[in-house]
């Protein structure tokens, strides 16, 4: 099945709306995406089946009203869980990103859940964060900075579970003082989340959920310290790369299937 | 069958907990408190399937559910339930009813629904006072019902009472006819102001109309030899309304024959686009529900920028909430429909630490909400609007003025993109066609927003009605955005597309009724949230989420398909029609047919007149010795010049992807003056968008105020990385006591300035929008008539194209030894400065006022476009209110570098060095230039004046020094400190 130019699906409808930018993510890492609203997949359930990897994208589903991402989870329970079973239990990929990352743990895709920010706010900033999972959406990533934006990203699971996951390589990233905390002098976690937890990974490694936005850092000049660096690289006369950090994550899931 | 599910937080969840109380004076007295949601469903569903919707509202890692029993109530004294008033719009309602009748596979009925409220348990040594301080202080009565029980053992075995609060109207009244034939003048009078006289005696709420129209209504009916209804009255009373006529921009004034729109606004972007020949960018100006200029070859922006200033006074979530989501359907409505790309945002308040309490009633009932709930609740309501659409939010503004504690100014704008040609024809160029359905999509019909537009149009005061009030649903719309602009749009399913705002209806279908003739609409086919409405109140119901369209009829059934398969509702109302009237029928029988001429160009014209007043303030006493570090450091962390990163850092900014310079800026996340976006992945534009607004100007001089409010919205777009060939502009003009002549002597003087400074800079004005009664009338707390009226307001929005994103500059410092120069000239202007309205406590102001001199300007804003297309400066930043100290500081604090400078040697004639500091002297920008680029950026601004006054330093040392007097004197770790400690207040 390997060496092919994945097939992505790209959810949408009731109120996701990072599916544009997450399908042009996955299409300049060399994929072809499309963007499917729940509806339609509904109507043709069969659909999944033509697909390699399926995307949950950021957004605010069902306005979040009665807690984020259950009422668009408890959807899809409702009409494609059987759909569902057998897309993961083909050689696929799964991500859901931050209001996706909410879905999924909803749909049990993921362990763990998602609560309101220790703050109580919502909050748009960029974060960095260890890698420390291991699986195919991660391959050569160490450290990564993205930004993040939600109102209930504060990762919660209990002790014994998270012992667990982080022996089997599924808490796929912790918030860590890096590059851009440094920078602009933030806090390393953002939301209060348990053990830093940014990102977790089903127990194959094949499905991935976080909290902060890749496709957000898709383009170098995404970054908060890109005018910087643009000053620095014109002085050495360098040039600046167009590839932001969060491309990689996309590459990754596309490079699974083409090598 | 009544339930209450209850969900309760679980111990790691964390969100049941809040803090006692403290502020309200209770200290100590609150033990704890926990809150749960409760659930309230009037439906018949058995046991297991009450069980199953349980199951479905929680998630059981985080929450418990229980049915009809609270959680043990051991350690509570008092439980306060809040829930929304009857008929008042529940989000999280639709959302459980939407969830749970597709779980159950079995739709609401009629009769059936869900109701959400927020439980709060209590526990301490509080009295009934105290928790009824509290239910004040956490809800809005307009809006919201707050309910206190003692904790009983009634209450710990059956739980909260189950009463549905389900909207009861009185027996509905079909259509009547106003006997206007033999009125008085005196009744003309009465029913212009109060309303509409009901056969049960009460007046139905004003129509804002004044004698005048009333008699030319009056006449209109004598001659077609009948008596008009009341859903005709009503119709011209929304059409009429200041709020869709802007009669007094409309109207002769003095000698200005035409009004001051068409004589200085639509002629300025005359004259400019007929001045700029073949590079004329505008594409769509005035006509539309925004104005739109070119992208690029495939694509045109729009913007938009709306005022919804009475109803965020009242409830000001629901207010602001409702501002920014109907904006965004002006986006939508715009040309054959644009996508949003960014919200805009601006708020002028009343100082959050103002605790005088103020009434609208005489006997103290109505108590108007302090300026802290007010900032809290905007706040919010444009998050929650901004966020759960997935709009970027991304350029916004607050200013802080104690005459803005009467009525706060809530501005809400959104640009938008669309292709300029769809299907192959010109999106710009909508046309309704006779025999198209009139198809209204989106959500139901009720009673929230009836007298919206009128309501708008008249003094804030105790008869202003609750109704008036709405709040907005951000998901409904997202869905309906969606299915219109990313698919409906695109197959060709509509001829034309209009934004349901004021007036609702009865003004978008006269409005698109032009396109074609007239309309003939079936008013028992608009769905309804509740039965018991009037046809006048349906017809004029500005419920919220709702578009109107043309559908031909061969495209219904694919239109109506789609819009179901997006859970979008859309019904057909009506037909267009070749006939020049504008007919509503009720079952069959018609209740209004009015001549379209009479509804759209009936109104009287007016002639309006006004006077000059020469206003003199004090000076103030400038501080003595030359140090000014003090004055500096307080005047950075001002209300007014202080960052408002709190908020900016809660709207979220990246969605969409498409962010170049972002609301924060640097290490030191300074507040940006303008932001720059790339809105199609695969083009290297971009899109500049910023404002400016100077209301303390035109305490002296509005002329002034309106020109440095014109020229430091071109300067921050053109630091930022646009140009003066590709740039835009927006005027909002919120004005008080219209009628005022004095008041419209000031308006004269102030779009004047539009015009000159406009057609100076070649930047046309696009769109506009007025809100000419920002008054509140009513009482203090010893029942003392006040009256408040807000300072003339004029914001200027600007939207600029860029061909290289690349290009962009921040306003940031960004490496240690670059030296700093500032483009142009600072004159002693300190007149209603911000560093004089603090010396000055807000009276002594001084008369200094800055002056814009554009022709000057013109060459200093040319040459630095120049620079800054060569990549030249490392940074530049627009010197606006706080003056040149300012833009010192917040560029040191964005880059965390210290800066050496002397002031010794500024060009222009500024004398004190108050004035070399503070003054806020028009057309000035701080740049920040590489060594190596020094000789080349000298050469290219050789003819225009500037001083290069110092360094960017390594350390933390701030230093500004006039000659070998050091001036201000500190580090940039307290600048950012005194900076931002207002922001971080509100965290």
């Amino acid at each position: 099945m390997k060496n092919k130019q994945p097939k992505i699906i790209v959810m949408s409808g009731y109120g996701l709306n990072c599916e544009e930018e997450t399908k042009y993510a996955f299409e300049w890492a060399g994929g072809q995406a499309d963007i499917v609203h729940i509806n339609d997949l509904i109507a043709n359930p069969a659909l999944l089946s033509n697909y390699d990897i399926l995307a949950f994208p950021g957004g605010f589903s069902y306005g979040d009203d009665t807690g984020s991402g259950k009422a668009y989870a408890n959807k899809f329970h409702n009409h494609l869980q059987k759909e569902l079973d057998e897309f993961i239990a083909r050689d696929t990929l799964v991500i859901g990103i931050c209001n996706g990352f909410q879905i999924i743990t909803n749909l049990e895709l993921v362990p763990g859940a998602l609560a309101h920010n220790a703050s109580g706010m919502y909050i748009d900033r960029w974060v960095d964060m260890k890698c420390v999972g291991s699986s195919p959406w991660l391959k050569g990533v160490k450290e990564i900075s993205l930004p993040i934006a939600h109102g209930e990203g504060r990762y919660i699971i209990n002790e014994d579970e998270y012992k667990k996951m982080m022996k089997n390589g599924q808490i796929a990233f912790q918030y860590t003082k890096g590059e851009i905390c440094e920078f602009q002098n933030l806090p390393a976690n953002p939301n209060g989340a348990m053990h830093d937890v940014g990102g977790v990974l089903s127990e194959n490694g094949k499905i991935l959920g976080m909290m902060p936005h890749p496709e957000r850092g898709m383009f170098y000049q995404q970054r908060p310290d890109a005018q910087l660096k643009k000053e620095i690289a014109k002085r050495k006369k360098s040039k600046l790369p167009t590839e932001g950090p969060g491309l990689i994550i996309f590459k990754n899931a596309v490079n699974y299937f083409k090598k | 069958m009544i339930s209450r599910i209850y969900v309760v937080p679980n111990e790691q969840n964390g969100k049941g907990k809040i803090l006692p109380f403290n502020n309200l004076g209770l200290y100590g007295k609150v033990a704890n408190v926990s809150v749960i949601d409760s659930y309230l469903v009037n439906a018949s569903l058995t046991p297991e399937q009450l069980n199953l919707t349980g199951q479905s509202l929680i998630n059981k890692k985080l929450e418990n559910y229980s049915i009809n029993s609270l959680p043990n109530l051991a350690n509570f004294s008092y439980i306060l339930e809040i829930g929304f008033a009857p008929g008042v719009t529940d989000n999280v309602a639709h959302t459980v009813m939407e969830s749970v009748s597709d779980l159950l596979k079995r739709p609401f009925a009629d009769v059936e629904a869900v109701y959400t409220s927020k439980v709060f348990l209590i526990g301490g040594t509080i009295s009934k006072e105290d928790v009824n301080k509290i239910a004040f202080s956490l809800h809005n009565p307009l809006i919201e019902r707050a309910t206190i029980f003692p904790v009983s053992n009634e209450l710990k075995n059956k739980g909260l009472p189950l009463y549905v609060p389900v909207v009861v109207l009185p027996k509905k009244k079909d259509c009547i006819v106003v006997p206007l034939s033999n009125a008085n003048t005196d009744e003309l009078i009465k029913t212009g102001k109060e309303g509409i006289l009901d056969p049960d005696g009460d007046r139905r709420g004003p129509l804002a109309l004044d004698l005048e129209s009333m008699k030319v209504i009056q006449n209109f009916f004598k001659n077609i030899k009948r008596n008009p209804t009341d859903i005709e009255l009503e119709s011209l009373a929304q059409t009429w309304s200041e709020h869709c006529k802007h009669t007094i921009f409309a109207n002769s004034i003095d000698d200005i024959k035409d009004g001051l729109y068409k004589s200085y606004i639509k002629k300025a972007t005359n004259d400019i686009r007929k001045a700029k020949g073949k590079n004329d960018f505008c594409l769509s100006v005035f006509s539309d529900n925004a104005g739109g200029i070119v992208f690029d070859d495939t694509y045109m922006v729009s913007h938009k920028v709306e005022t919804h200033n009475s109803p965020s006074a009242l409830d000001p979530f629901g207010g602001a909430i409702t501002g920014i989501v109907g904006v965004n359907r002006d986006t939508i409505g715009f040309g054959m429909g644009a996508k949003p790309i960014a919200n805009v945002y601006g708020f002028c308040f009343g100082y959050p630490d103002d605790k005088r309490e103020l009434y609208k009633d005489k006997k103290l009932k109505q108590k108007m909400l302090p300026p802290a709930r007010i900032v809290d609740g905007v706040i919010k309501g444009i998050n929650a609007g901004g966020n759960c659409s997935g709009i970027p939010t991304i350029n916004g503004f607050t200013k802080f003025d104690d005459r803005y504690r009467g009525k706060p100014l809530v501005f809400a704008g959104t640009i938008g993109l669309s292709p300029r040609i769809v299907n192959g024809k010109n999106a710009t160029e909508k046309r309704a066609r006779a025999g198209d359905y009139i198809v209204v999509v989106g959500g139901k019909v009720g009673l929230d927003g009836v007298h919206g537009a009128t309501f708008s149009s008249v003094v804030l005061d105790s008869s202003s009605p609750a109704t008036a009030v709405q709040i907005g649903d951000p998901i409904t719309q997202k869905k309906l955005s969606d299915a219109i602009v990313k698919e409906a749009r695109d197959r060709n399913l509509y001829n034309s597309i209009t934004d349901n705002g004021a007036g609702g209806i009865s003004c978008s279908v006269a409005e698109m009724a032009k396109e074609c003739g007239g309309a003939v609409v079936d008013i028992e086919n608009v769905p309804l949230k509740y039965p018991g409405l009037s046809p006048w109140q349906i017809w004029i119901s500005e419920s919220q989420e709702r578009m109107t369209l043309a559908v031909p009829k061969n495209k219904w059934d694919e239109f109506q398909k789609l819009m179901e398969s997006r859970g979008v509702q859309a019904s057909v109302i009506g037909e267009f029609s070749k006939n020049k009237n504008c007919v509503v029928r009720h079952n069959g029988k018609v209740i209004m047919d009015m001549p379209m001429e009479f509804l759209h160009n009936g109104l009287p014209a007016r002639q309006l007149h006004s006077k000059r007043d020469v206003k003199i303030f004090n000076e103030p006493k400038l501080p003595n010795g030359y140090n000014r570090t003090k004055e500096f450091l307080t005047l950075v962390g001002s209300a007014n010049l202080g960052s408002n990163r709190w908020i900016s850092e809660q709207y979220d900014h990246e969605v969409q992807s498409s962010s170049v310079v972002k609301p924060l800026s640097g290490a030191g996340l300074i507040n940006t003056d303008a932001q720059v976006i790339k809105p199609v992945f695969k083009s290297d534009r971009a899109v500049v968008v910023t404002s400016s607004v100077y209301p303390s100007y035109g305490d002296i001089n509005t002329y002034d105020m309106t020109s440095c409010a014109i020229d430091t919205a071109v300067r921050n777009a053109i630091c930022a990385g646009g140009t003066l060939d590709h740039l835009a502009i927006l005027d909002n003009t919120c004005w008080c006591s219209s009628y005022d002549e004095v008041r419209l002597g000031e308006l004269v003087d102030a779009i004047r300035a539009c015009y000159d400074t406009a057609v100076d800079y070649g930047t046309p004005f696009i769109s506009g929008k007025d809100s000419m009664f920002n008054d509140f009338k009513g009482y203090d707390k010893d029942g003392n008539s006040v009256a408040i009226s807000i300072p003339p307001t004029l914001l200027i929005s600007a939207i600029g194209v860029m061909k290289d994103f690349n290009k962009a500059v921040t306003p940031e410092f960004k490496i240690a030894g670059d030296t700093i120069y500032i483009l142009g000239e600072t004159h002693d202007e300190l007149g209603a400065s911000e560093y004089y309205k603090q010396i000055g406590k807000n009276i002594a102001i001084g008369n200094s006022v800055p002056k814009v001199d554009t022709k000057k300007n013109t060459k200093i804003y040319k040459a630095l476009e120049k620079v800054i297309a060569k990549g030249i400066v490392a940074s530049a930043i627009s010197v606006n209110s706080g003056g040149l100290a300012q833009a010192l500081a917040k560029a040191s604090v964005g880059g965390m570098l210290g800066i050496n400078v002397d002031l010794k040697k500024l060009a222009g004639t500024a004398s004190s060095i108050d004035a070399k500091l503070f003054s806020e002297s028009q057309g000035r920008i701080v740049v920040s230039v590489a060594k190596g680029n020094v000789k080349a950026f000298e050469s290219l601004i050789k003819n225009i004046p500037y001083t290069k006054i110092g360094q960017v330093k390594s350390g933390k040392e701030f230093l500004i020094k006039n000659g070998t007097q050091k001036i201000v004197d500190t580090k940039v770790d307290t600048i950012s400190k005194f900076h931002n400690s207002f922001s971080n207040s509100f965290k």
